[in-house]
């Protein structure tokens, strides 16, 4: 298993150089330039441009600004907003809570959801539960983040007042936030009522953000299922006369987790994908919307490091689904 | 505030439940401050959130319309060569305190030398902090006009200008002029924490700054010391929600009180519904379609009249604004003092245009528009605007390309003296003086700058630099007047229109005034019930 763990981290290295190197270029390719986007209509005299140019470090040649950069990010520095001012890593870790609160929450919305729907589907396989189940998984896989949001506000916030609009507690608290999740600073706070109201606030965009990895990990669950159903040893299984809750609740299910959980790993990509749209609608205030911000201001330092920092996340992630395939199935952790 | 205070407060206004609400106005703002000490930023956003509740200026704009007020200082007098201008201070004036500071004296004249000198002089510590970069003082050319400031006496602060200029007094109110605490500057530097100017703001206005959640809540206390009128809510909350639609929702279901820009396509429903009021002002703005008027057939006068003409404005506002604008025939907005009202537009007339060119000798022309590939106030969709135009100029015969450019390759390359074709483009006023339009868009000094037409006209050139010198705004204002007769005769731009700002609130909300310089200013604002 150690062996195992140490060669899955070694693959971390080059993965990390890739991902430094694309963040420092990615957003350098897109045309337009921090200096005129901030000077819009206004325009800005040539000294001047030389001037900022020079504060911001990228007078430069391009490859003395990657060693910097590179250095900077080994020590821990990703520099300094070009609009706030603020270490990109404060910025960072002020929002990413929320971000992560809300994963979390949709990620048990689709997990707890999807995995039984999946199997109860493949168990009815043909029936009309898993035809009615499946259509309904293509719709929410397909449904427009932007506009399913907009829809749920209108019905359950506009129309029948169950949940608030927007945001992540009602204003009227006020209280330190030493965690940044809402849900434990809230219960700590002690004033009665926070914890209800944030855990109010997470119901709409949970569903949201989660309604995309619910499907895809409902239909996952369900074609492993079959397949699995299919083999030799459950025939046997049902054959000894074992009972269909053991048949698929152990022997079935645990042989199918494998592809979920490649699945439920890769959607936290999707997450953070739809965390832009999510935040942006609920007003939540993470790290999705903060990116996007940045690449329309052409903040370089905020889109390179933020990009790494995502890149980082995912690829621990994936390093813990790696970890967990070992754990399920003992024959990968020997190979 | 110490940790103990917000607790308290937290407690009070749980305790308190809905009445702490009638207290608090929640406004719903459209995006996330950049900072709290105005004069780094230029964003709208940041100074609705910092110069309006937390700071004062010398001089300020009274809410609601573009003149302007003493503030900070009772009264200022301008020297006979124009050239020196002395501001007498205001006494007893309080500036907040927060939980690092407490201030030990009264607002004086170090605050507002500190205050500017910061920005201009590369030896003030706080020059570099928060990577100071300065863009309203270097836009409006402080560094050029000031040549030093100078302490008479602790209540008296004399100016010394390198030319007479007018409009330093509406320079002063501007947002980039907000006055801020020497002592709690002083204090942080020698703290190691000059970056708590920027985070962690004092001012003397009429609320104090309490937190701010990035990208979710910015808080204010009603400042009960303030020297001018009290705020009428405790508290002031701003909550952050990027998206129109959703606040909109949350003005109806009651999470906010006011929200600012809604959707165009919302206001009508708005109107309709009892429950929310909407306000409407044009905004101090002007979207326009700039010839270059050093290049042929567009150097002759008559040629550019006859093709603002073929231009249909009202199918403009109809299509692009969705309502939420008005057609322009001025290059300043009519909330704007000298607007010239008498002035008649080149009206809709594709018959006439077409005789008008034809008059002029020009057949088979092909030009092309620019249209800007990002969203403003003045112009919501500048490549839909460029097709309406495209389809009336084929109607007189004028063949016309549409190019687009990133949005800083757009408004580097339209400044060329050579440019090939047509600009759209606009402005968005700074102080509310027409200065600020006239000369920066239209004067000579601005050619290859940010006179977009590359037009230098003598006649305009000679009346608006002596209206910028005149002292008093009915000398200037006759001459800004006149300057818009001539520009109209000359027709530089096709001026296309000026947007409508729209403010949507619940009905308990009272005193809300739009203000033309488009700040969402919440000072004399409170709420019945």
């Amino acid at each position: 298993m150690l062996n195992y763990a140490l060669s899955r981290l070694l693959t971390f290295i080059p993965t990390f150089i890739g991902v430094t190197l694309i963040s420092f270029s990615f957003i350098r390719a897109l045309p337009g330039d921090p200096i005129q986007v901030m000077a819009g209509e206004r325009g800005i005299s040539d000294e001047r441009y030389a001037e900022l140019a020079k504060q911001f470090g990228y007078d430069r040649p391009i490859y003395v600004q990657f060693w910097d950069y590179l250095t900077g990010v080994l020590q821990g520095d990703l520099g300094n907003s070009f609009v706030t001012k603020r270490p990109v890593w404060d910025e960072f870790f002020a929002l990413f809570p929320a971000t992560l609160e809300l994963s979390i929450c949709a990620m048990i919305f689709a997990v707890a959801l999807g995995l039984p729907a999946g199997v109860i589907a493949a168990v009815n396989r043909g029936k009309f539960f898993d035809r009615a189940l499946m259509s309904t998984a293509l719709v929410g896989y397909s449904m427009p983040i932007f506009w399913w949001a907009l829809l749920l506000i209108i019905v359950f916030s506009g129309n029948l007042q169950w949940t608030p609009v927007s945001g992540r507690i009602d204003l009227l608290y006020y209280f330190p936030d030493p965690t940044g999740f809402m849900i434990i600073d809230s219960l700590a706070s002690g004033q009665k009522g926070a914890f209800t109201s944030a855990m109010r606030h997470l119901i709409l965009p949970t569903i949201v953000l989660g309604t995309i990895p619910l499907a895809v990990i409902a239909r996952q669950t369900r074609s492993a299922m079959l397949e699995v159903l299919g083999e030799d040893y459950i025939r046997t299984a049902r054959a000894k006369g074992m009972s269909p809750g053991r048949i698929n609740g152990i022997h079935a299910l645990r042989n199918a987790l494998i592809p979920v959980i490649t699945v439920i790993g890769l959607s936290v990509g999707t997450l953070l994908a739809g965390a832009i749209l999510t935040e942006t609608i609920f007003s939540w205030p993470g790290i999705g919307k903060w990116m996007v911000d940045s690449i329309f201001r052409r903040d370089y330092p905020v889109v390179q490091g933020g990009l790494l920092l995502i890149a980082v996340m995912v690829m621990i992630v994936n390093l813990t689904v790696d970890m967990l395939y070992g754990v399920i199935n003992p024959k990968i952790r020997k190979r | 505030m110490s940790f103990n205070k917000i607790m308290a407060t937290g407690l009070l206004l749980s305790t308190l439940g809905v009445s702490a609400h009638a207290q608090s106005l929640v406004y719903c703002s459209e995006g996330s401050p950049e900072g709290f000490d105005p004069a780094l930023y230029t964003a709208g956003t940041t100074f609705d959130a910092s110069s309006h509740p937390i700071y004062n200026r010398l001089a300020e704009f009274k809410v609601g319309t573009t003149e302007t007020v003493p503030a900070l200082a009772e009264s200022w007098e301008v020297s006979e060569d124009g050239k020196t201008v002395t501001f007498k201070l205001r006494k007893g004036v309080k500036f907040h305190s927060n939980a690092q500071f407490t201030p030990t004296r009264d607002f004086n004249a170090d605050d507002v030398i500190f205050s500017f000198d910061r920005q201009g002089n590369a030896e003030n510590p706080y020059n570099q902090v928060s990577g100071g970069t300065w863009e309203y003082f270097g836009g409006m050319s402080m560094p050029d006009l000031i040549e030093s400031i100078e302490k008479v006496d602790d209540y008296t602060v004399a100016f010394k200008l390198t030319r007479p200029e007018a409009p330093i007094i509406a320079n002063m109110a501007m947002d980039f002029a907000s006055i801020v605490s020497k002592e709690y500057a002083d204090a942080m530097l020698e703290a190691g924490t000059p970056e708590m100017l920027n985070q962690a703001p004092i001012g003397t206005g009429p609320f104090a700054f309490q937190a701010y959640q990035k990208d979710a809540v910015i808080r204010y206390l009603r400042n009960d010391d303030y020297w001018g009128d009290k705020a009428k809510v405790e508290s002031l909350i701003f909550a952050i929600t990027p998206d129109a639609s959703v606040r909109f929702q949350k003005v109806q279901a009651g999470e906010c009180h006011v929200m600012a820009y809604p959707n165009p396509a919302d206001v009508q429903s708005m109107k309709d519904d009892n429950d929310i009021v909407v306000m409407e002002q044009e905004g101090l703005n002007v979207g326009y379609l700039a010839y270059n008027t050093q290049v042929a057939p567009f150097d002759n006068p008559k040629v550019r009249k006859a093709l603002n003409m073929a231009i249909d404005k009202q199918a403009i506002i109809d299509v692009v604004f969705q309502g939420s604008g008005q057609i322009a025939k001025n290059p300043i907005p009519p909330t704007m003092w000298s607007y010239n009202d008498a002035i008649e537009d080149d009206n809709y007339d594709p018959e006439a245009a077409k005789a008008a060119l034809e008059a002029e000798g020009v057949s088979d022309l092909s030009m092309k528009i620019w249209a800007m590939p990002v969203q403003r106030p003045y112009n919501p969709n500048a490549r839909r605007m460029a097709e309406l135009m495209q389809e009336d100029f084929s109607k007189v015969g004028v063949n016309v390309e549409i190019v687009s450019y990133e949005w800083g390759e757009y408004l580097e390359r339209s400044k060329a003296k050579d440019r090939d074709g047509a600009v759209l483009l606009g402005w968005t006023g700074d102080n509310g003086d027409p200065d600020n339009f006239l000369a920066v868009l239209l004067g000579c000094d601005g050619v290859e700058k940010s006179n977009r037409a590359q037009w230098c006209n003598e006649e305009f050139d000679a009346i608006i630099q002596k209206a910028k010198v005149l002292p008093t705004q009915a000398e200037r204002a006759k001459l800004y007047e006149e300057a818009q007769v001539i520009f109209k005769d000359q027709a530089p731009w096709a001026t296309i229109a000026h947007s409508v700002v729209y403010m949507t609130m619940r009905p308990e909300v009272e005193g809300y005034v739009v203000h033309p310089l488009g700040g969402h200013i919440f000072n004399q604002v409170g709420l019945s019930q």
